[in-house]
């Protein structure tokens, strides 16, 4: 009974407002990761990316009554997660050796 | 999918052996499991998959039929000269049992890649490959470079597939479906009626593929990740990992977006034309030989993407299959060859190689095959390579491509002589040999007769998915 409410209120709104609205916040992520310098920022600016991304699956998976999109979700969670714990140990480690997580600083390979 | 099963079960071993102290062992048995799993592989060659789906609880997710059978083929076959070439990078690291597991669950995504048939597998086959890599180019821990390619790949990486999951969700959404095939016969069926944010998720995945194979102009991270990491994992990088994100954007674009091909080829078009121009003058401008390499990677791209563009359904994979191998094959021995001369000479540089053709003849001579390889040279087998490419692209209405194609590669034959040139014509200060240990020396020499050999029947390769 729940669920039937829960897909009924999500679906109130029009599917053109799920996918403006995760275009923006995805927009957004993927301005932040090429624009702003500092490390951490970039890694939230990639989570953003994907959350954008599975609010989108929801809403569609919701809108189709197909639990695929959600289940997707879940994948991409796990993921992002084990992304970012790898990320922050190589964060970690440039630390160590440069003192500072500001990736102008990551220029060395260019010729 | 029995290959899939030994190559993961190969890389929980490879941990075990941490705990259980065996680690001397594992070199031999990652050998011992990579053969069983390529000969295993083919036990399902020629599968029946109107009988229904001999592993079902994988949902129809994942499908080994011929095509991704042969591709697991060469990946697993360049995997077992891949580690033949890197006992000596096992043997000094420290914490071996860990970058064997690493490597292998590279390898398992790489697998998982050549054979999905669901966007979920799919995703989790670019990540199961690429988050072992992110570690992998990373690994040299006090090494600044190689601590900025491991993070410079790690963000272009999960950029990347932001891009590729918006297009998922976005194709998801018009179709209603993550199948592969269902979303090529809803596409086909729709006859270009579906929405339009159907078309704008196709497009964002191939530019998230284009980031993944390194085709400009999305290429801007793969020379500073080839030149960071350790020699031993560019290799790894540019011929195993290569193969499995062409094999995925085979399917995906073949298989799946085939019917709305109007759509991405323009798109296509573009970026292979970019791809040869950018990526053959900018290696022609090199003095490193791995930076070389890595444009020209970019070129090879370009190449395999012509086959793609020409989307013949079936008759583009074999291109595509026997472009790999002969590429990978001719990679393999290049870096090994660069591997041990930037050890003893200390740089990667042209002038490396200076005398090599005097101190060591055998091994100029396999550069040689390899440089004639990568360039196109005929009776080797990256000349046929190019060949069946072209007799593929030669149907469509992309013949500029062609002409453009023919006027880079002669560009790319003078970055590859310049190597033949310093080695023969190049006297070094130096004049005893390079110390090649044997095992490097066998492998170049059975690399090298293998181009040669594939060279002079290409038929073989070519005629196995007919």
């Amino acid at each position: 009974m729940n669920n039937i409410l829960l897909q009924s209120s999500i679906q109130v709104i029009p599917i053109n407002w799920y996918i403006l609205l995760s275009a923006a916040l995805f927009t957004i992520g993927a301005l932040g990761v090429m624009f702003r310098r500092n490390a951490i920022i970039i890694f939230m600016c990639i989570e953003l990316m994907l959350n954008a991304v599975n609010l989108l699956l929801v809403a569609f998976s919701s809108f189709h009554s197909d639990a695929a999109g959600q289940v997707f979700v879940f994948f991409i969670m796990a993921v992002a997660a084990a992304e970012v714990a790898v990320g922050l140990a190589i964060l970690t480690m440039i630390y160590r050796n440069v003192k500072s997580i500001d990736i102008d600083l990551l220029g060395n390979l260019k010729n | 999918m029995k290959g899939l099963f030994i190559v993961s079960g190969l890389g929980i071993l490879a941990m075990l052996a941490e705990i259980f102290k065996f680690k001397k062992l594992v070199y031999p048995l990652v050998l011992i499991g990579l053969i069983a799993a390529y000969a295993v592989n083919f036990t399902e060659w020629n599968f029946d998959w109107s009988q229904g789906n001999p592993y079902p609880l994988f949902a129809n997710m994942i499908r080994f039929d011929n095509p991704a059978l042969a591709f697991s083929g060469v990946i697993l076959a360049v995997a077992f000269f891949w580690f033949i070439f890197a006992n000596d990078y096992f043997k000094n690291e420290t914490n071996i049992t860990d970058h064997f597991a690493l490597v292998l669950f590279t390898l398992t995504g790489a697998l998982m890649l050549t054979a999905y048939q669901n966007m979920v597998t799919l995703f989790l086959g670019i990540e199961i490959m690429s988050i072992p890599l992110y570690v992998l180019a990373a690994s040299r821990k006090n090494d600044m470079s190689s601590n900025e390619a491991g993070f410079k790949y790690l963000i272009m990486g999960s950029f990347a597939t932001g891009f590729l999951l918006f297009g998922i969700a976005l194709v998801y959404g018009a179709t209603g479906t993550f199948d592969i095939s269902l979303i090529s016969a809803k596409i086909a069926a729709a006859h270009g009626a579906l929405p339009i944010f159907c078309y704008a998720g196709i497009l964002l995945m191939l530019v998230a593929m284009c980031f993944k194979v390194s085709a400009a102009p999305f290429h801007f991270w793969a020379p500073d990740v080839y030149q960071g990491s350790p020699t031993v994992i560019t290799a790894f990088m540019s011929t195993i990992v290569k193969t499995a994100a062409f094999a995925a954007f085979m399917r995906l674009f073949l298989f799946g977006f085939g019917p709305a091909h109007d759509k991405w080829a323009t798109g296509l078009s573009v970026i292979i034309a970019l791809s040869l121009v950018i990526s053959n003058i900018t290696a022609a401008a090199q003095t490193s030989v791995k930076r070389m390499l890595a444009y020209s990677s970019i070129s090879h791209a370009a190449f395999m993407l012509m086959a793609i563009l020409a989307n013949n359904g079936d008759m583009s994979v074999p291109p595509i299959l026997y472009y790999t191998f002969a590429y990978s094959i001719g990679s393999i021995t290049a870096f090994a060859i660069l591997y041990a001369i930037s050890k003893s000479e200390g740089h990667d540089g042209f002038d490396a190689f200076n005398g090599l053709g005097k101190r060591n003849p055998l091994i100029a001579a396999c550069m040689v095959i390899a440089m004639l390889s990568l360039a196109g040279i005929p009776i080797t087998a990256g000349f046929f390579a190019k060949y069946y490419i072209f007799t593929t692209l030669m149907a469509t209405t992309y013949k500029w491509l062609l002409i453009l194609a023919v006027l880079t590669s002669a560009v790319g034959v003078y970055y590859y002589f310049k190597v033949i040139i310093a080695m023969y014509f190049k006297s070094s200060a130096k004049s005893e040999a390079v110390a090649f240990d044997s095992t490097t020396t066998a492998l170049v020499v059975i690399t090298s007769l293998l181009t040669l050999a594939i060279g002079f029947v290409p038929n073989f390769i070519i005629d196995m998915l007919r």
